[in-house]
């Protein structure tokens, strides 16, 4: 009984249905891949720590991230505060860790909405193609001819830096990069045998592009979902830098280093730290993104070994 | 290659049309306006409000409004500032070379540095070398500019009191070319960094890919030398991706500029528009967005024309 719903999508799950082992099924391979990557794994590593830190740590800390001490402003990095004060006198690692939630959440949720529209409308046009392929391609075009940040201004200028607002703006600007990778693996995976088989089936046009396309076309997909994540980690905070992004005084890594601005001449700290909780979680997502290139796209591997 | 030149300019008008269609929408689109300041002000009856807008021409609707924004602008006629009253044209002619100065700046560095780096990184792969700058160009590609202009600012200008903090000139002073690149120094070393952390690792990937193909091992066995076949055989057809990644980067400069003309106080197109933005100065946001769509679409050109020029392979029809 319809059979085709449940066709397995990948040979290793192909093997799993038959009841057969799966020892070197490409996912399994790719995580092998992955493992050997040193940088990568340290990175997941590393990520995974400051994840658990922001998630817990304003839970332990004896701070409170929006509690102003007045007469604590601008104290230096000591044991009672390990990274200092602001110039209210709040904890700066609290507000940090406070921030971090802020700022990864907004990244994973901004990189959903980018994907997801991206993975849609660009397969939408890949398999159907034409007028509707060639109108969104020519909007794509559109869309990156404008500086992507003179964009994400003008928006935030008229919606308001709300959390929100902020994630549906950052992903309604980056799904074009997605959609021209989608549209250009399903123009070419559309063609292929499998899917004239499905076709013959008669499987539903919805079922060939879920099971039979999109699996095909994951690799990509998980790439650019990582370093999507960075990107819109960069993105908020420059807006939130800007005064457009997240508003005080909710922290976020931006706003954050906003202030530090016109504290960084008596309290050189507000400027470094925010900033560094940026560019570490930025370079391990970067590096996971690179072994995750590696595991998934064998071939990249192999044309960077004959080198 | 003119012929081709001429045509291609000609198929950019659509394009930029185009631009200009979707910048009117989204600039008129958004909510709040250059009304929403005074809409709560005591002193402004709700008879001011609608004799504003229409002395603002916004009462018309918006086809009126593109079109007549459109004829105005091809004749020269950019408007006026809704803020300053000043020509939007003379405004922008003011900004725009203190931008194009900058940006140029920042080319210049960027490309005289990862040519090199890029270079040596592929022909000496796995060396400390490679290393050191592989390591320094991820840190480039992870950092958000703004917080490496305030680092540079923190110890080279607070600390070390070496650059001056912003603007640029000595406000106040004479002309003075030192005085000048000074300024220079801090803005361009931070948007350069991202500049030559990404292309050098473009450089070196397509170097890579280029050293061992065959033309190169046939270049080397009739008896050139390593570096002649590197430079003059490799690097040319290794340049070729730049190119198009150096044209296609040019909106992203224009971009960095503008949160490094924050920072710094440069008196540029960023901030401009940044104002601009702020204070629903229509006009003068439609001014940028065309100039900049108009630099887009001429850089795509410029790479294009520069492809044809490093690979005689490719023949324009």
């Amino acid at each position: 009984m319809a059979t085709w719903t449940r066709a397995s999508a990948t040979p290793e799950a192909a093997l799993a249905d038959l009841g057969l082992p799966d020892h070197a099924g490409p996912w399994r391979l790719a995580l092998e891949r992955f493992l050997a990557h040193r940088l990568a794994v340290a990175s997941l590593a590393a990520l995974l720590l400051l994840v658990v830190l922001v998630l817990f740590g304003p839970t332990l800390s004896p701070y409170n991230p929006e509690h102003t001490n007045l007469n604590l402003r601008y104290e230096p990095p000591s044991p009672t505060h390990l990274m200092g004060t602001d110039s209210l006198g709040r904890d700066l690692l609290t507000r940090i860790m406070f921030g971090g939630r802020v700022s990864m959440t907004i990244g994973v949720l901004a990189m959903t909405v980018a994907i997801t529209l991206g993975v849609v409308l660009g397969g939408l046009a890949g398999f159907y193609g034409g007028v509707a392929d060639a109108l969104l391609m020519r909007f794509v075009d559109m869309m990156l001819s404008f500086p992507r940040l003179f964009l994400l201004i003008l928006f935030s200028v008229f919606f308001g830096g709300h959390f929100l607002t902020v994630v549906l703006l950052l992903g309604a600007l980056s799904w074009m990069g997605v959609s021209r990778i989608i549209r250009a693996s399903f123009l070419s995976l559309k063609e292929r045998q499998f899917v004239e088989a499905a076709k013959a089936l008669a499987v539903p046009n919805r079922v060939i592009m879920t099971r039979h396309l999109l699996p095909n076309a994951l690799a990509p997909i998980i790439v650019a979902a990582t370093l999507g994540i960075a990107t819109a980690i960069i993105a908020e905070s420059t807006l939130s830098f800007l005064g457009l992004g997240i508003q005080p005084p909710t922290p976020s890594w931006g706003n954050m280093l906003k202030d530090a601005q016109t504290d960084m001449s008596i309290a050189p700290w507000t400027a470094v730290f925010p900033g560094l909780a940026i560019f570490v979680t930025v370079v391990a997502i970067n590096f996971i993104g690179d072994g995750l290139r590696d595991a998934l796209d064998p071939q990249h591997v192999i044309r960077s070994a004959r080198r | 290659m003119s012929r081709y030149a001429s045509r291609r300019l000609l198929q950019a008008l659509p394009l930029l049309l185009g631009i200009s269609v979707a910048s009117f929408l989204i600039i008129n689109a958004v909510p709040g306006g250059p009304l929403s300041a005074y809409e709560n002000a005591p002193s402004i009856t709700p008879l001011d409000l609608q004799r504003l807008e229409h002395q603002l021409g916004l009462d018309q609707p918006l086809y009126v409004r593109y079109v007549t924004w459109l004829t105005h602008f091809l004749t020269g006629d950019w408007g006026y500032s809704y803020a300053t009253q000043q020509p939007v044209l003379a405004m922008i002619a003011e900004r725009l070379p203190n931008t194009l100065y900058l940006m140029g700046t920042v080319y210049v560095v960027t490309l005289l540095l990862a040519v090199p780096v890029g270079v040596l990184t592929a022909i000496r792969q796995y060396s400390w070398f490679d290393h050191l700058f592989t390591g320094l160009s991820f840190a480039g590609l992870s950092m958000p500019t703004f917080w490496l202009g305030l680092l540079l600012i923190i110890v080279l200008g607070l600390t070390l009191r070496l650059f001056p903090l912003g603007g640029m000139a000595t406000p106040g002073a004479d002309f003075d070319l030192v005085d000048r690149l000074w300024h220079l120094v801090l803005p361009v070393t931070t948007l350069s960094f991202v500049g030559i952390a990404h292309y050098s690792r473009y450089l070196r990937a397509s170097m890579l890919e280029t050293l061992h193909q065959d033309y190169i091992r046939t270049a080397r066995a009739k008896g050139l030398s390593h570096r002649s076949a590197v430079f003059r055989h490799a690097l040319k057809n290794a340049a070729l991706p730049l190119v198009t990644i150096a044209a296609l980067d040019l909106p992203e400069l224009f971009v960095g500029a503008l949160v490094t003309e924050q920072i710094f106080g440069w008196p540029g197109m960023g901030r401009l528009f940044w104002d601009s933005a702020t204070r629903s100065d229509y006009p003068v946001l439609m001014g940028i967005l065309a100039v900049s769509a108009a630099l887009i679409v001429l850089a795509n050109l410029a790479a294009d024309l520069a492809y044809g020029y490093l690979d005689p392979r490719i023949r324009y029809s």
